[in-house]
């Protein structure tokens, strides 16, 4: 693979993560994600890839290495306001339930300290960017929200204040087959329009293949093999990433 | 927080007014039973009478050991107190024959250690007496015990389970007289004097002024070899008190050896079985001795009417302010434990070692009982409303620290979670996210603490603070169901009132859009 001629928005140097208790969730890893390419993160529960994209907003403090986004180490940034640059979407949508799905939209921006008005158009924006009926949705609750719908609203939240870097940690982890595949499609037509850089953590394979640039097999805390979903499948570099595409197939 | 040194500041505050003692203040006790408290009613109005001091009631402490406790740390001057009890309970000595030797025996040894005074006797004992039907007494010429065991082999004797087991009671007594029965019933002491009266027993141990001694027409049997220690009843009052308000001696010495076993039993029926108040009985008994020039007037809070509802409205304004009491010491105490508690409780959910252990030892002190509670409060705060709001404070304590702890904890660590990756801090996270998720739930401790609170406070007329335990006090004591109702009805109701209004607010606490969760 050829070295992209623009600075990476995201690398990560060597980072390791050991517990007090002596348990190693990351090995030291090491990979750089660059402008506007999606990369996913796949391997079996336990193998690192939640623990690793929590080290990228300081979620979780590395014991050893470096995390840089857009150049500047993240061991020296504010963490909040590192977080604050740094779209998320967990699993659940993770809205915060007593707030109307418009506020839940607008956070991150009133974090940053925008004005209302700039704030409202914003979250409208968004809103109709990620295929919700404004006047339908804007001021219900999370809980009136079928589990799609909130979904779509916690994209919506991640992409508010135009974060350079999107994470993603199983998404589309607990939506029925029919749903995922609708949120599929949205989010490649969301990349084709926004060209967000983005890393996506997910056990499925198959939704590696089918929305990332590139994809990383980790397993025990290490990254097995990182390549394009070509690479991985003509010239698998372990055994293991070798086993878990003949998976695929059947 | 503010809030907690809002908190603390009251607390200082309240503990600093306990010991201010207004220089032209006196405070009367008295223990928790009809005879105690008319006497000290007799003082309070003999004083008010002739003295320009102001008086203070703390009518219905619960028993010698809170009396006495706050007789020592100053939160009462006086109160009624038995030569007999001052030896035996205080002294922890053996009881002595002779009533003039138990006398100068607590005498002394009250002024040396405490500098407390017995003032003259009264002029009765309320000792521990055999009584027979006056009938019988006739028949038999019985006026002693020594005459009672003459015959006592054909009689059929009817005791209390605590008189038959001690040595200062049967046991010891048949010893020293020679007494046999034809047979000996262990009965409940409001059976013995059924008992009495249908002749299914011929003898019975009293209190040697109970006034129902009257009504069941029976004669107490002299104790000829003082084998019963006496229990002369005597002002007892602090050194000090007398030293800052000579007049007092002076007044209350007006008392002695004014009251006989007659007069007193005649007395304590009208409260016992008449239901009369303290209030009317002390001021006929100090004008039939001339000790009081005041008009007799009909009282408003004498009851004769048998119906509980007929007492309820007899009593209503008592009921008004008692109600009133009991609102403000739960208030109080409910207000001050939440300014302390839940800012405990959020303290804890940030350093969660310590949680634990807290909230368990806090969970501990509410497994203490109310009353030991309370009773340990006096050597420190006295008695009245400050100690009472303490106890009720620290019961308060554990729902309130529990909830707000578990509530912040739990609330939605999902929303937490993603609230956080998006650069929200911890301050914010807690004021905007966590505290609105967990006011349901902090509410619901505040909850049962609410209800805890109007319950214990009940409890609260045993250190004299008022509120709605002291009709239930004063009725259990007098076996008067009404009395009690009267207390325990508003008690309850009250209970239900705060749950109801509180669980009202809890509702409209409940954030938006939690509940309709699909």
């Amino acid at each position: 693979m050829s070295i992209a001629p623009i600075a990476p928005i995201l690398e990560a140097v060597g980072v390791a993560k050991t517990y007090g208790d002596g348990t190693t969730a990351l090995g030291g890893v090491s990979l750089a994600v660059h402008p506007g390419e999606t990369v996913a993160l796949v391997g079996e529960s336990g193998s690192g890839k939640t623990t690793l994209l929590r080290t990228f907003n300081r979620m979780v403090e590395p014991s050893a290495g470096d995390v840089r986004v857009e150049g500047q180490p993240v061991a020296g940034l504010d963490p909040f306001a590192l977080r604050r640059r740094i779209g998320y979407v967990p699993q659940d949508g993770g809205l915060i339930p007593h707030w109307r799905i418009e506020k839940n939209v607008e956070l991150v921006p009133r974090l940053l300290g925008w004005d209302r008005d700039r704030r409202r158009a914003r979250t409208r924006e968004m809103l109709e960017l990620v295929g919700l009926d404004l006047q339908a949705h804007a001021s219900r609750y999370p809980g009136e929200l079928s589990g799609g719908q909130r979904q779509r609203v916690a994209f919506a939240r991640a992409l508010a204040a135009d974060p350079p870097l999107i994470l993603l940690d199983e998404p589309f982890g607990a939506l029925d087959a029919l749903t995922r595949l609708e949120l599929h499609r949205q989010f490649l037509d969301l990349k084709k329009a926004l060209g967000k850089t983005t890393v996506l953590v997910t056990h499925d394979l198959a939704e590696a293949f089918r929305l990332a640039d590139r994809i990383g097999v980790m397993r025990a805390g290490r990254l097995l093999q990182l390549g394009t979903p070509d690479e991985l499948a003509k010239r698998p570099a372990d055994p293991y990433v070798e086993a878990l595409l003949e998976m695929r197939r059947v | 927080m503010r809030g907690r040194a809002v908190g603390s500041a009251i607390l200082v505050l309240l503990l600093c007014a306990a010991p201010l003692h207004a220089a032209d203040r006196i405070v009367i006790g008295s223990k928790n039973f009809e005879e105690s408290r008319l006497l000290a009613e007799m003082f309070a109005q003999l004083l008010e009478s002739r003295t320009k001091l102001q008086v203070e009631r703390r009518l219905g402490l619960a028993g010698t050991q809170v009396c006495f406790e706050a007789l020592k740390n100053g939160a009462i001057d006086v109160y009624p107190e038995y030569t007999g009890t001052g030896l035996v309970s205080i002294l922890n000595e053996k009881a002595e024959g002779a009533p003039a030797k138990t006398l100068n025996r607590v005498r002394s040894e009250f002024l040396h250690r405490w500098d407390l005074w017995w003032l003259a006797p009264l002029g009765f004992e309320n000792s521990w007496e055999i009584a027979v039907p006056k009938e019988l007494a006739e028949r038999e010429h019985l006026e002693t015990i020594t005459d009672l065991a003459r015959v006592s082999k054909r009689l059929h004797g009817g005791f209390g389970h605590e008189f038959v087991g001690r040595e200062d009671g049967l046991l010891g007594l048949q010893r020293v007289y020679g007494l046999e029965w034809k047979s000996v019933d262990h009965l409940q002491q409001a059976l013995q004097y059924q008992a009495a009266k249908q002749r299914t027993i011929d003898a019975l141990d009293v209190y040697s002024t109970d006034g129902r001694l009257i009504l069941y027409n029976l004669k107490v049997l002299r104790d000829d070899r003082h084998f019963f220690p006496p229990y002369e009843a005597a002002a007892l009052v602090r050194g000090a008190t007398l030293k800052r308000h000579p007049e007092v001696g002076a007044v209350l010495g007006l008392l002695a050896g004014s009251l006989d076993e007659d007069t007193m039993r005649a007395l304590n029926l009208r409260l016992q079985e008449g239901h009369e108040s303290e209030v009317v009985v002390a001021r006929d008994a100090l004008r039939s001795l001339g000790l009081s020039n005041k008009e007799g007037r009909a009282s408003e809070t004498e009851i004769r009417g048998t119906g509980v509802l007929a007492y309820f409205w007899g009593v209503r304004r008592d009921l008004g302010r008692l109600t009133l009491q009991h609102l403000g010491l739960s208030a109080a105490a409910l207000v001050l434990g939440a300014l302390f508690a839940i800012p405990l409780g959020l303290w804890l959910e940030r350093r969660r070692r310590w949680a634990e252990a807290v909230i368990r030892v806090l969970g501990i002190f509410q497994t203490v009982p109310s009353l030991a509670l309370l009773a340990f409060m006096i050597p420190f705060l006295g008695v009245g409303t400050v100690p009472a709001i303490a106890a009720l404070w620290i019961y308060s304590l554990f729902p309130i620290v529990r909830n707000t702890y578990t509530g912040v904890r739990d609330a939605d660590s999902k929303a937490v979670e993603a609230a956080t990756a998006l650069g929200m801090t911890p301050g914010q996270v807690l004021r905007e996210i966590r505290l609105p998720l967990a006011a349901p739930v902090v509410m619901a401790g505040l909850r049962t603490a609410a209800v805890l609170t109007v319950g214990t406070a009940t409890l609260a007329a045993f250190i004299g603070a008022g509120g709605l335990g002291e009709p239930i006090v004063t009725g259990l004591q007098l076996a008067n169901t009404a009395m009690i109702l009267s207390g325990a009805i508003p008690a309850a109701l009250l209970a239900l009132l705060v749950d109801a209004g509180l669980g009202w607010v809890e509702r409209r606490l409940r954030p938006a859009g939690l509940e309709v969760q699909r």
